[in-house]
This record gives structure tokens, sequence and C-alpha cells, in this order.
């Protein structure tokens, strides 16, 4: 037994790329399992929300723009450096909430899963798009491209897993988003983050916000350029006010609450189709 | 040459020298009863209210028919009979059935495309050349479609196994008042749903002749059942508990309650809303091509189009060529009878509606826009607007980024494909787009960057039962026509 004392870390907001701490200073204490203090998260603001949306808006273009192949490479990224640090995650997840078996599958079901969509990238367009026979001299397709950015409000359940089944599909897709994570948990979602800053993920593309989700979801929700949201949280109060605010700039308002993220099934391109839109062009056949 | 051939050589003045005979196609045999009942579980039943409202002719403000007006009471009556419909019979039957019961109104509908065409034209103001050409056809042609797809439902999406939702509520608007109901009622059957349609009030006559053909064609009863009101109807449908899901076209405005409502009620629900659509010309385009385009990207069907062309982007050093040619082009456009084969513009649909296209446009004279109009005579009765351009606008002007929903194309200049894709972006709308260039490259450089449903390039304004159509941001979400157009009308479980 050494006498080392061990360094904590400090958790914090990651926004656009970058880790920093809430503009407010505001702070709360996530307890682990035994119900001790576990760390000091960030009780993210209304202002640094914005500033989150804003660093969506402006990653988002550049990485739709990315080659299905790219971003295909950059999941297995992920999924590489995660599978690294796999013992991190396990103890942490151990430490916060769950038995070491337990731990061990989800921080496994976690990383098999980012491999999946990282297969998904060059395969879900071919698979929803068509070519349309139209009774006229034209050529007419149709393909899948991302909504948008996406507000994620993550599940307390299987935090891990969750957050990672829910991410993977939207980012897959080309579309950036700001992450409302789970309040017990939030601890796991800064650790994810770590592990999105150093798999080339462009800053902005993934924006992950520690704070009282009943404080930040009336502003994701009603934020005029947010384009969907996306709540797997079980919390009634929280999918009204979704409910409520989305017709605002009528934005795609997906519920994933109920879902089991440890069940082999909870993966699929449907996942992916949910933060699509399908654009059809028209050309006229001729000389 | 004389010199009056001369003058109008130079600046086309087609009236002087082609003044066209009139060519009314005849109403004679379009029977329209003086009172329309709903249609509710196969049978056309008398309002619980015993109440009537009026449809007229928006051509000469003549009163056309006597239509229902359904209160709450008929609305439960039909969403029951839509229900019993649904678990009785309609998705038991085996999907083969199902099909053929959809081809069947398809050829009826063949059978009797004229007279509906009439009867369209003279409900909504629209020329007769669109009715009979555009909109029937299309009508035909999507229960043709969706007909086939019936019993193909398990190869349409790999890994899931459909399921139908129930019973469909579907609200439709008057400017293609049997296409948006063909878009709706068509693949709503061919997935096994029943359905609840309400039309808009101004425009309910095809959907009820419809409503008889159905009846006609032996449609299991409730099947489809038809209630014609005001929009209290519509908002009472959004609603309804005993509606599974919700298929609006309309406007944005309304759109968002219909969300509001859909999500508090757990409904699915597809939405096709408003647009305010750029047509990008670059200087590589065919300049004549281009006016065709721009000409029917937005003054087909008087600019009563949801995807109209109705911001015209004109790379500069183009521009007034263009803009000279396009205004020629205007003043051969025809505008009178909609029953008349030669009429290019027909009437607007309602005394309210010309308001408020009138409304923006007083409002653009007061801004100091500077505003053109063609030089046709209007007829005097019915609700008419002249094809209409609005020059030396902004990105901020109301007529921008507002939709108008009428005849009437502002028109701005821009340098880059940049610009032009950044200007095109910039409204809260994003249901189409237009390109017109020679360069494919640049097609699909910039149809790339609109962020649209439909991008028609070197084209405008074509539509397909084939072919997806509708929405990005606040133009709408989920889609209609094609292989697209069934999700919104299943359940996939994985």
């Amino acid at each position: 037994m050494s006498n080392r004392l061990n360094v904590l870390k400090t958790c914090k907001l990651y926004i656009g790329g970058k880790f920093s701490r809430s503009e407010s200073e505001h702070y709360f204490q996530a307890l682990d399992k035994k119900q001790k203090p576990l760390a000091n998260l960030c009780r993210a603001s209304r202002k640094d929300l914005r500033n989150a949306i804003q660093a969506a808006r402006k990653a988002q273009a550049d990485w739709a723009g990315r080659t299905a192949y790219n971003r295909g490479q950059i999941l297995y990224r992920m999924a590489e450096m995660m599978e690294g640090r796999r013992d991190q995650f396990i103890a942490e997840l151990e430490r916060a909430a769950s038995s070491k078996r337990r731990a061990e599958n989800e921080v496994d079901l976690a990383i098999d899963r980012l491999v999946h969509y990282a297969g998904w990238t060059d395969k879900y367009p071919a698979l929803f798009s068509s070519v349309n026979p139209v009774a006229s001299p034209h050529f007419n397709f149709s393909i899948p491209e991302p909504t948008g950015v996406v507000g994620i409000v993550a599940p307390d359940d299987h935090a891990l897993a969750g957050l990672v089944s829910l991410i993977a599909p939207v980012i897959a897709g080309g579309n950036s988003c700001v992450v409302l994570s789970s309040e017990k948990l939030g601890s796991i979602a800064c650790t994810l983050a770590e592990v999105i800053h150093s798999s080339d993920v462009p800053g902005g593309v993934v924006n992950v916000l520690t704070g009282f989700r009943d404080e930040l979801v009336p502003h994701l929700s009603s934020h005029m350029d947010v384009n969907a949201v996306l709540c797997a949280a079980d919390d009634p109060g929280q999918k009204k006010t979704i409910q409520e605010n989305a017709h605002l700039n009528v934005k795609r308002v997906h519920f994933y609450d109920g879902t089991d993220w440890m069940k082999e099934g909870a993966q699929s391109p449907y996942y992916i189709m949910d933060f699509q839109e399908i654009k059809t062009t028209w050309h006229p056949v001729g000389t | 040459m004389s010199e009056k051939e001369l003058t109008a050589r130079q600046n086309l003045h087609f009236d002087e020298l082609w003044a066209y005979d009139p060519a009314p196609e005849s109403p004679d045999h379009v029977k329209i009863e003086e009172q329309y009942n709903l249609f509710i579980d196969g049978k056309f039943q008398e309002p619980a209210g015993g109440r009537y409202f009026e449809t007229i002719n928006p051509a000469n403000e003549t009163l056309l028919s006597r239509v229902a007006r359904a209160d709450r009471s008929d609305l439960d009556k039909a969403v029951a009979a839509a229900r019993k419909a649904y678990d009785g019979v309609w998705s038991k039957m085996p999907a083969k059935e199902r099909g053929k019961y959809i081809y069947r109104i398809a050829r009826l509908l063949q059978e009797r495309a004229r007279e509906f065409a009439i009867l369209e034209s003279m409900d909504t103001g629209k020329p007769i050349r669109e009715s009979r050409d555009v909109d029937i056809p299309i009508v035909i042609a999507h229960f043709f479609y969706y007909a086939g797809w019936a019993d193909k439902l398990k190869y349409a999406f790999p890994g899931v196994d459909p399921r139908p939702l129930g019973v469909a509520g579907q609200i439709i608007p008057w400017n293609f008042p049997l296409l948006m109901a063909a878009w709706k009622i068509a693949p709503a059957l061919a997935t096994g749903n029943t359905v609840v349609i309400k039309p808009a009030s101004s425009t309910p006559l095809t959907l009820l002749k419809l409503g008889e053909l159905i009846r006609d064609a032996g449609l299991p009863a409730g099947v489809v059942n038809i209630v014609t009101g005001p929009g209290e109807i519509g908002s009472a449908i959004a609603n309804h508990p005993g509606i599974d899901k919700i298929a609006f076209t309309g406007s944005t405005e309304i759109g968002r309650t219909i969300q509001e409502a859909s999500l508090r009620t757990g409904k699915k629900y597809t939405l096709e809303l408003g647009g305010k659509a750029a047509n990008i010309v670059f200087d590589d385009a065919p300049v004549e091509e281009a006016v065709e385009g721009i000409v029917n990207g937005i003054f087909f069907n008087q600019g009563h189009v949801c995807c109209a062309g109705s911001r015209l982007l004109v790379q500069e050093g183009v521009a007034d060529e263009l803009v000279h040619k396009l205004k020629m082009r205007m003043e051969t456009l025809i505008l009178g009878d909609p029953l008349d084969k030669n009429t290019d513009i027909g009437a607007i649909n309602s005394k309210g509606q010309l308001d408020s296209i009138l409304g923006y446009l007083t409002d653009g004279v007061e801004s100091g826009l500077q505003i053109y109009q063609t030089k046709c005579d209007l007829p005097e009765n019915g609700f008419w607007c002249p094809p209409t351009l609005v020059e030396n606008v902004s990105q901020a002007h109301r007529i921008v980024q507002e939709e108008v929903f009428g005849p009437v194309l502002t028109i701005q200049t821009f340098r880059t494909p940049e610009e032009a894709v950044s200007l095109a972006n910039n409204t809260p709308y994003g249901l189409s787009g237009g390109v017109w260039t020679d360069k494919g490259s640049k097609i699909f450089k910039v149809g790339k960057g609109i962020r649209a449903g439909v991008i028609w390039a070197n084209t405008f304004n074509k539509f397909d039962p084939t072919s997806p159509f509708g929405g990005y941001k606040e133009s709408g979400m989920g889609r209609e026509g094609g292989i697209h157009g069934l999700l919104p009308y299943l359940e996939i479980s994985q």
C-alpha cells in the first residue's frame, strides 16, 4: 500500500473542442454509489449552452462535408481510444453506479457500438437513397443529408452505453450535437469528451455539458438554431417542455426513453435516419 | 415588314398580333349537387348541427354549392367509423386485395379525369390547362403508384417488419385540393391505414366527388371518411385521441400548432409547410430556358404553390438581359377565365388570399420597392392579381422573407455561387430550390449547398409520385411520394 496521494481530475465542459469551466463558475457535486463526493461538475449556464450551440453550428457544415470514409475512420478512432481507456471507464462506472461485471459489459458494448456505427457511415446512404423512375424525361434521385445541429438529452441509466448509442448515429450521419449529460453520471460524460477530443473529431462536432437538465432543457428546446432534439431521459417534465417548445422552429423530435441501450438490438441505421433529411434532385435528360 | 410587325418583333407585343379566340371548356356535364353532406362510414350523412357553408367560384364569385359544416360529434363519428374499418376490415384484408381497391380508384378517376379537372378549376380558379394536364394526371398516377406498394411493403425497408399505424387524420390545403388528397390518401391506404380527411373550406368539391367515386368503387365503409368544415375541425383532428397519425399540408403558422398538438397527444405526424424558394440563375445558363423556368416557377397556379420559385437570384452579368426577357415573356401570359384552354393565369383562390397578396404589395410600395406588373386587363368579378415582379429588394424585406403565396416574384442579384447559396438559405424555410447553369459540377455544388428537400436543376415545379417531396427546416418534416413516402404511415419494429 503506497502512501501516495492520488491526483483528482477537474471535470469541465467540452465546447467547441475546448475544455472550459462554466462561464458562471457555478458547480454541483456529484456523488458516487455510496453517496460520497465523487466530483465537482460544472453547472452549465444558458450562456454555456448558447456557446455550445454556436460551436456546433460552426462545425456542422465541415463535418457533413467530410467524406463518409473519413467520418467512419474517425468513429473507429473513437473506439480505439475507448479501448485504450477501458480500465479507466470500468473503474469510473464501478465507483459511480455499477458492479464491476456490469461496468465491464457496458464499456465493451459502448466500444463495439462505436465500431458498429463507424461501419455505417459509407453504407446507410446507399440503403436509403433512391433513383426515382419519374414519368418524364428527367433524371431524379433522392439522398439523405444530415438535419444539422441536434440537441441530445442523455439517459441516466447506463450512462456510458446510452451516451455512445445516442451520439454515434447522430454524428455518423454528419450532424453536430450538443449533449446534456446525465446529472448523476456527468463525470462519465466528461471522460467520454476526452476520448472524443483525442479521436480526430473536429472541435464543435460534439459538445458536452454537465449541469441541471431542468435548467437547460427549456433553452435547448426553444433555441432557434437547434434543428432537432433527441431525448432519452425518462423525465416527464423535460419531455413536456420539449413537446411544448419544438414547434417554435419546427424541430425534429425523437424520444428514446424506455430503450434498453444494453441490448444488442439498440443499434441500427434507422437511428441514423432519424436525423437525416431526404433531398430529391431533378435534372432534364436531353441534349 | 410593316412598322407594326417590326415593333412587335423587337418588343414582342404578342397580344396585338396573336389575339386568341376564347376556347372555354364547357362545365355542362359536370354534375355539382346543390348541397354536399359529410362522407362517413361509406355514406353521405347530414352534419349533426344541420349547418352548411358556401363554396364559390373565385373567378366569378358565383355560388357553386353548399357544404356540410362538421362539428365535434361528426368528427367523433368519422373517427369511430375509421377505427371500425381498420380493426374489422382493412387491417385484416390481404395486402394484394387492398392494392386492387386502390388500383380501382385510379382507373375510375382516369375515366372521369376531365370532369374532375373542370370541377377543380371551377372551385380553385386554376387554369384548366393545369388541372387537366398536371393536377388530375398526377392524382391518378399517385393512386396507381401506391396501389402497387400495398403487397410489397416488406421489401421497402431493410431489416424491419413494417406495420400500419391505424387511423390517419389528414388536413389538406386549397392550392391543389385533389392532388393533396391523393398524396395523403394513396400512401395511407396502401400501407393499411384508414383515413379521416378534411379539405380546405374554400375548395372541398373535388374531394367530395372523390368520396362519391370511392363509394361507387365499393371500398369498404369507413376506410375513407371526409369531414368538411372550418379550421377548428382541423385542430380537432390534430387533438383527437382516436387518431394515430397526422398528415398536414398548409402554412407553417398552422403547422406549428399541429406539431404541438401531435407531440402533446403522442401522434406520429408529417408536415408539409410553407416555402420561399430561391431560383438561382448563373450567367452560363441558357437564358430562354431559364425564363421559361422562372415563369413556371412562380406563375404556375397563380403562385399558390408552397415550393414556388418566389425569389429569383440572378448572377450580375446576365441580370439586365434576363429581367428584360422575363418581362417580355410575362406580357404574353394570358390572364382570365380559368376554364379557357388558352389561359395561363387563373383567379386568386379567395378574397382573403387576394387581400393578403395585395397587402404585401402595398407594403412593398410603401417601402419604396419597384413593382412591375403586366399590362393585362383584369375581369370585373372574381379575384385577380396580374403577374408581378418586385425589384431592388434586399434580403431583409418582408416580401423576401415571408411566403406571399401569389404570382409575385422578387429579384436579387449575386456575384459568386457562395453568395447565391447563402442568400438562398437565408430564410427559415427549406422546401425547394432551383439552379440554372450549363455546368454540371456547379449544379452539384450549389444543389448540395441549398438546404431544401427538392432541388430542380435546369427545370422547376416538376412532380411525380415516384419522387419524394418535402421540406427541411421550417418547411416541414417527412416525405410524400416515392419509397420514402411510405414511412410516415408505418411503424417499423427492429
